[in-house]
Parts: C-alpha cells; structure tokens; sequence
C-alpha cells in the first residue's frame, strides 16, 4: 500500500495530540486503580459529568470551559472523598471489594449515564469558546487548537501530579498506600485518609479531563463507555501506577488509533484500544513500565 | 427429581399464561426466562468463582448474530441455532479466559468489557450479518408443535432456563462447585492445596459463555430486527450483574428470584413509566442491594434461618 507522506505526517500530529487528551483522560484511573487498586469503572461516567458541568456554564453564563473545570476541581473533589468513603465503608473495611466493589461502580456507572439522558436527553452538546475553529499551520504540520489546548491542559495536570507524588509527603504516602499501609501507619499516616485524599484527586481531575472532552468533541451521555476501554488500555499498557508510563502509553494509543482511523477508516478505530489491551494482558501484564 | 418438579412448574406456568388468553404475557414471560438464563449464566462464572464479567452482551449478541448468520446461509430450526450459538459462545468464553484468567480478577473484567468493543466492532464493519444497519429476520408464519410462533419461542426459552438452572444447580453440589467455591473464597489457599484452579476457572466461563450465547440464539426470531447497538447494550450487562446480586449470588435460586424480580419490575415499568427510567431503576437496586444486603434475598433468609434455629 503507498502511503502519502503529508498524510501520514498528519495523522502521526493529531495521534500525538489525541494523545495527550487520553492522558489526562487516563491519569485519573492512574491513580485510583493503578495506585489504590481501586477499581473505579464509573471513571468515564464522571469525566461526562465534568462535560456538562462545563457545557451548562458556558451556555447559561458564556464562561470559558477551562475556567468552570478549574472552579468545580473542589466539588469533583468533594464527590469523591463522599464515593471513597461509601466505597471504603461498604466494601473496603469488609474485605469484599472484588465483586461487590466492582458491582458497586458499575452501578454508579449506569446511575450517572441514566441519569443524564433523563435530565439532557440523548442530544450532542457542545461548548463555545474562542480557540474552538482555528488552526497553527508550520509546513506540513496542522495544529487544531481545539486539539492542542486539551493536550497542553493534559501535559500540565501530568507534570503537577508526578511533581505532587514524588516531592510531597502526602504524594508520597500515596505511592506508599498500596504497598504497605502498616508502615504508613507507623509514619503517623492514616491510610484510609490518605485513599480518601488520592481518590478525591482522581476524581477531581474527571473535572478538568471532561472539560477537554468536551472541548475535542460534541458529548452525549453514552460517549462515556468508548474510553472505559482505552482509559485501561492505557492504564495497563503504561504500567499500573505509573505516571509517565501513562502517558507514553497514551500517546502511543493515540498515534495508533489516529493512523487506524485515517488509513483504515474511523469505524475500526474504537477496537484498537481493546485490542491493544487484550495483547497487552497477555503478553506483558505488567505494561510498559510496571511497577 | 429436581429436574421433574422444575418441568411441571414449568408446564404449570405454561398452560397458566395460555388460560390468560394474551400474547403479551407471552412476549414478556419470554424476556424474563430470557433474563433466568442471562442471570443464571453470569453467576456461574461470577457468583460461583467471584470473577465479575462484564461482557454478557457479547456473548449473548454472540448467540443472536450467529443464528442471523446462518439463518442467512442456510436457515436451521432454533433449537439447532442454539446449539451453533452455544458452542461458538463457549469456544470464545474459553479463549478469553485463557487470555486472562491468570491475572488478577479485575483484569478478567475489564477485559470483559473490552471483548464487547472489538465484537460490536468486527459486528459494525461486517455487512454479511447487517453491519451497523443491522439485520431483519422475518420469522415463519407457524410453527412447529404449538403452532403459534411466540408461544414456541416462549416455550424455547422455558426449556432453556430449565435446562440453566438444572445445570447450575448440578454445579453447585457437585465437586466442581465446591471447587469454584475455594476460587471465591481464597484462591492462593486453593492453588496452594492443589485445586486447578486455572481449569476450573476455564470450565466457569465456557459454561457461562456457552448458556448466554445460548440465550442470545433465538433472540432475532423474537425481536425480528438485529442491530448491534442494542444488542451489544450494556442493559444486558448491568441486568445480569444485577440479578445474582440482588437475588443472591452463592445458590442457584438466587438468580432465579432475582430475575423474576427484576423482570417483572422492568416489564411494568417500560409499560407504565419509560424504559430510560427502568434502567435506572436497575442500577439504583443493585447499587442499593450490594451496599444494603451484600448477600442478596437468598442470603438474607439464610441468616433469618440461621438465627431462628440457633434459638
């Protein structure tokens, strides 16, 4: 098959643009399930969330999408201390997290999805602001600043969150969680508090992430289930844990799944990840840059 | 003698709905049998083992698209149909699991999830079977025995359920059951004692995906127009998780009353409210259920029982 240059040139900026989209989509779930081996499938149900919190302040009150995700970051925060605590006190302190745990989330899931087609129906919403249409042109080279914001947005939560985890001791506590909570607890650290923390952050970047969804694309309520699949594609390929692995691991999908859908047609693209993943969990379980 | 009881409650059933002397009962007496087998066959491999499937609905639209198939090459009669759909189901139940079970369990369950995807997918850009026009199926005008078709179908999926639960209920006392029971409770401790697991787990989801795909094959006749959106719908997903889990996931009975539950529940509320607000009912019962009753009804008598008789 012969492959235009220009195009291929193309489609490797905009997968690396999608990209970072999906990192900031994924860090999230890096966190909660990577880190606390907490499986929160309901994930990209709160990410939705966080697009029509975005779309409802930019259509009543015009204000930019980015700014309403930075203003609700506390409430997001909020709503996941409160799911951690119902999480952690139904199933966490019983030791049944496994099934019922996953049940639990997979109901919220549906809760969430439900419950906003019955308050916004089934139609596409979309924001208004100024970088929404034009583009930087260098050469060969096309770069939609609908695209280019949310992946810059991205690359800043990444950096913010590694610098938070390494350098702070709350961070660091929460690298620590996983592996041993006695030890915490010996460093005068309560680890059910230190989940609580890590699980509201997750949470609270679904915040920012939903605001970049719906920046990229118009949103309805049942968009939310195309990334469950490629937030833990990408989670798993990265690397459970690990912030960097997520977002080589993103870029990766993105550049795969930008070439599948120019060269292959869009129809194929949403089975890459999962493929990506199925491989991925057989042959190297441990993804890219396991802990 | 389980067996026995179940065809003449069964039987009984039948002739019951025929004394109502209307159809709908028939069509929605179908739907919930059809949810008996879904629960039923979910809780073999999630309630027996513990390991939660998410991808009910690929294995079921695995069942539906491969009757379309054939019924598009060379039309069969449906019980035949079920069997083509129940071993497809079950080759594919087994290759995912060999894919996955060696990882922890919410590995499993994500890549449940996934399979649905890359199905839907292949099922979206496969023009034979529909591709994303999806399919009609026109169903004869009579059929065999009974001579009205929906009254067939219904008594397909009676004979279906029967036959799931028998199975279930064989699995559970036999040596297998107690097998996947040590799966559940510890399965370091039971690979440590020298149970299989692995094989074990394998068995779990071939007869899962076997029974699902089974439930999926006669669906096209019933619905007549297949397309992949729905039949792919996470509705199928959430309902089969929903019904162990507020029935009762450890015996076979739990699913049952779990189905019959939410069945009718959602039949009268399509009827009388939407079918959003049905769904919703769903997700909120099961949310409510594994916070409230982590056991199920079934459980909750149990311990009722339990407490009375250690008076």
């Amino acid at each position: 098959m012969h492959i235009p240059f220009d195009l291929l040139v193309g489609a490797l900026v905009a997968g690396l643009l999608l990209g970072g989209f999906y990192a900031a989509v994924t860090v999230g779930v890096s966190i909660s399930f990577g880190i606390l081996d907490i499986v929160n499938i309901a994930h990209p149900a709160f990410i939705i969330l966080g697009s029509y919190v975005a779309y409802i302040a930019n259509q009543s009150f015009g204000i930019d999408p980015i700014v309403v995700s930075l203003l609700a970051l506390p409430v997001f925060y909020a709503l996941g201390a409160a799911v951690y605590q119902i999480y952690h006190l139904s199933f966490e302190r019983r030791g049944q997290e496994a099934l019922r745990g996953l049940a639990f989330f997979f109901g919220l899931l549906f809760i969430t999805e439900v419950g906003l087609i019955l308050a916004f129906g089934v139609d596409f919403r979309y924001v208004e602001a100024p970088y929404i249409g034009p583009s930087l042109h260098y050469g060969l080279v096309d770069l939609p600043l609908r695209m280019l914001v949310p992946c810059l947005i991205s690359l800043a939560v990444l950096a913010a969150l590694q610098l938070f985890l390494t350098r702070t001791f709350t961070g660091r506590a929460i690298m620590a969680v996983a592996q041993d909570q006695l030890a915490l607890q010996l460093m005068a650290a309560d680890p059910v508090r230190i989940k609580r923390t890590a699980f509201a952050i997750s949470i609270a970047t679904c915040s920012l992430a939903g605001a970049c969804l719906v920046i990229i694309q118009p949103v309805e309520p049942s968009v939310g289930r195309d990334y469950i699949g490629r937030i833990f594609a990408i989670c798993v390929l990265g690397g459970l844990g690990s912030l960097p692995g997520t977002l080589i691991a993103a870029m990766l999908l993105g550049i795969i799944e930008s070439i599948t859908s120019t060269f292959y047609g869009p129809s194929w693209a949403p089975a890459v990840a999962f493929g990506l993943l199925l491989l991925t969990l057989a042959f190297r379980p441990a993804g890219l840059l396991g802990r | 003698m389980f067996l026995l009881l179940a065809v003449l409650a069964g039987a009984a059933l039948y002739f019951g709905l025929r004394l109502v002397h209307n159809e709908y009962t028939f069509f929605a007496g179908f739907v919930i049998l059809q949810f008996i087998v879904l629960a039923t066959a979910w809780n073999i491999l999630g309630g027996y083992t513990g390991y939660v499937n998410f991808g009910t609905a690929a294995f079921f639209a695995l069942g539906a698209y491969s009757t379309v198939f054939v019924h598009k090459t060379y039309p069969l009669p449906i019980p035949l149909l079920i069997l083509i759909g129940g071993i497809i189901s079950g080759i594919i139940g087994l290759g995912m699991g060999y894919l996955t079970l060696r990882l922890r369990g919410a590995f499993f369950s994500i890549a449940t999830l996934a399979m649905a995807v890359v199905l839907q997918t292949l099922v979206v850009n496969w023009t034979f079977v529909g591709g994303s026009r999806g399919a009609y199926i026109i169903r004869p005008a009579a059929a065999p025995l009974v001579g009205n078709y929906i009254e067939y179908l219904f008594l397909i999926m009676l004979a279906l359920a029967i036959v799931a639960i028998t199975v279930a209920r064989i699995i559970e006392r036999s040596q297998l059951g107690y097998g996947f029971a040590t799966i559940r409770d510890d399965e370091v401790a039971a690979e440590a004692s020298g149970v299989p697991t692995l094989r074990l787990k394998l068995v779990a989801t071939t007869i899962s995906g076997a029974l699902m795909g089974m439930a999926g094959a006669p669906f096209p006749y019933y619905i007549g127009y297949v397309e992949p959106s729905s039949t792919f719908g996470l509705a199928y997903a959430v309902n089969s998780i929903a019904m162990p889990m507020i029935g009762g996931t450890t015996s076979w009975a739990g699913p049952v009353i779990g189905a019959i539950l939410l069945g009718v529940v959602q039949q009268v509320a399509t009827v009388t409210i939407s079918s959003a607000v049905n769904l919703l009912i769903v997700g909120a019962l099961l949310v409510a259920f594994v916070i409230i009753a982590p056991k199920g009804i079934v459980g909750f008598f149990q311990e009722r029982r339990r407490a009375a008789s250690g008076k």
